[in-house]
């Protein structure tokens, strides 16, 4: 694999994993629980959406075939899709929804963090325009578990159950393959093991200061870095892409 | 003798075209007009976030999913506002949507059809979105001071909106063939309903009379009809598309277009509750809000124990 091969599916890594969140959280729009929380998702979604547009478009100018932005996200199967396969699980109640977005905001806060000191000038710039984002969206989310964990009974029930059921899905995202090791020698690539302790005592403390328990000697589900999904993303994916699809030779 | 005192004071301040303002006296109808006005309004918003949010996940590219998602964010933050404003006149959000949840209060029709394709949002935020701008621009000098300056800020925001809209009718019509196709289908489905949404002819329009008197409104259902037309027409022309009306004609006398009526009793339909989306529009804001509830009863004991804890410390 060259470095520009490594590069690329990295890219798309990031990418789709906020693209395919932004996809899940979006549905939400317009019936959230209340409206400033529909207004703050929604806010999440078009952030994330802005950021997957970017590394899309940096993707498709390191592969340099000709493909726009826009087919890598309409044209592609499931696949060759990167994502994290805990964006793509479906949204459930609202617990779930935020605890998902918890753990995910605090994987990209400190993974940024991390990707702003890249030798990669444009993922550098990405990142660190994102840490902006994250931040809010962190904490945000954050102070919705302690909430959920420290509310009612029925919210801690919920938020615990999200734990249990998600909580397979995190060791996926700081797996590293062939790409990362490429990467991590040039100083492009992250490495995840630092990320991994990192997000590990964050999501610690705020789940104890949240009572909630962190799930412990959990088998942890796999694939996404090889293209092999749960079977919910081939729906997403469908509904995402059927107009473009419908209509290739139209431009939107 | 107090009560006329205060209103002499209310009236000299319309007279004068000063803003009425939350603390200063006002007669009850004009208070009532003003719930029911600006709720319709922030209900409106809340609801319309539903048949355009109904494409978010579908939008066709990448650009316009982010410009979709801001403009439907946009809506809600639009309702956030009106609420607020309809709160300053004394009555709560919990009451405004139990109103809206349980069908006692309006919200605007045109939310009642459906958006079947892309060009649908598109005909949206140009037709109903521009029809939106022509009934509030006057909006920003009415006589109740935290409305107008709500309305300040959703014209802006709304004359955005309606750009982007013609902006994705423009992508549709200078398209392919089938796209165009798309675009005509949508002008044909959504131009007689948006022009309802001016409401019905001045001949049997209850609430104008006042509504002009309190600077509520500044011209009548027909002529911002009209008005509509005159201005929509050349756009409809500029998109190489037709209007479905084979009745509409230049009129040099009125220097205007003469066009035939919106079919009223399909109006009066889907406002009593027969529209394509009534029921589905309802029952998305009680799915949304009885499903909520425990989010915000959580939210609510959460902010108690944090206050016991702070007040035994």
């Amino acid at each position: 694999m060259t470095t520009q091969e490594a590069l690329f599916q990295y890219t798309l890594r990031i990418a789709d994993t906020n693209l395919i969140l932004a996809q899940r959280i979006s549905e939400w729009t317009g019936h959230g629980p209340f409206l400033e929380e529909d207004l703050a998702l929604t806010n999440i979604a078009l952030d994330i959406t802005g950021v997957a547009k970017s590394l899309l478009e940096y993707a498709a100018s390191i592969e340099n075939k000709g493909r726009s932005a826009d087919e890598l996200a309409y044209f592609r199967n499931d696949r060759q899709f990167y994502n994290a396969q805990i964006t793509e699980l479906p949204n459930g109640d609202y617990a779930r929804t935020i605890v998902r977005q918890a753990i995910v905001d605090c994987f990209d806060y400190y993974f940024y963090t991390e990707l702003a000191k890249s030798k990669d000038e444009t993922l550098m710039g990405i990142a660190q325009k994102s840490i902006k984002e994250v931040t809010y969206h962190l904490r945000h989310t954050s102070s919705w578990v302690e909430r959920f964990g420290d509310g009612t009974e029925e919210s801690h029930n919920r938020a615990q159950q999200a734990l249990n059921e998600l909580w397979q899905y995190t060791g996926e995202l700081f797996e590293m393959t062939e790409v990362d090791e490429i990467l991590i020698k040039e100083g492009i690539a992250v490495d995840l093991n630092k990320v991994k302790e990192k997000w590990e005592n964050h999501m610690s403390e705020l789940l104890e200061k949240s009572t909630l328990a962190k799930p412990e000697n959990v088998f942890m589900q796999t694939g996404s870095r090889k293209g092999i999904h749960t079977e919910h993303l081939a729906f997403i994916l469908a509904e995402m892409q059927a107009l473009p699809r419908m209509y290739p030779d139209a431009k939107w | 003798m107090e009560d006329n005192k205060f209103e002499e004071v209310f009236e000299g301040k319309l007279a004068k075209n000063e803003m009425v303002e939350p603390k200063d006296w006002m007669p009850d109808n004009y208070r009532k007009h003003l719930i029911r006005q600006i709720s319709q309004h922030a209900h409106s918003e809340i609801v319309g976030m539903l048949p355009e949010g109904n494409w978010i996940t579908r939008a066709p590219s990448l650009r316009a999913k982010v410009v979709l998602l801001a403009k439907v964010q946009d809506e809600g933050g639009h309702g956030l506002y009106l609420y607020t404003a309809a709160e300053t006149l004394g009555i709560s959000r919990d009451e405004l949507l139990n109103n809206l949840h349980t069908g006692k209060a309006k919200y605007s029709s045109i939310f009642n059809y459906p958006t079947l394709t892309w060009a649908d949002i598109g005909a949206v935020g140009w037709l109903v979105d521009g029809a939106a701008i022509m009934n509030q621009v006057m909006l920003q000098r009415t006589s109740y001071g935290p409305y107008a300056r709500a309305m300040v800020r959703i014209c802006k925001e709304e004359s955005f909106h309606q750009r982007q809209g013609f902006e994705i009718m423009t992508h549709l019509s200078f398209g392919t063939a089938d796209q165009k196709a798309m675009a005509q289908d949508a002008l044909n489905r959504w131009w007689f309903p948006t022009m309802m949404m001016f409401g019905p002819p001045d001949s049997e329009s209850p609430n104008s009379e006042n509504a002009i008197k309190w600077r509520i409104k500044r011209e009548t259902n027909d002529q911002l009809r009209q008005k509509f037309v005159n201005q929509t027409v050349p756009q409809v022309e500029y998109l190489g598309l037709t209007v479905p009306d084979a009745n509409l004609k230049w009129n040099e006398a009125k220097k205007g277009y003469d066009y035939s009526e919106p079919n009223w009793v399909e109006f009066k339909n889907v406002i009593s509750g027969n529209g394509p989306c009534n029921k589905q529009r309802l029952l998305a804001r009680n799915k949304a809000h009885n499903e909520g509830a425990w989010v915000r009863e959580a939210a609510q004991a959460f902010a108690r124990k944090r206050k016991e804890i702070y007040e035994a410390a």
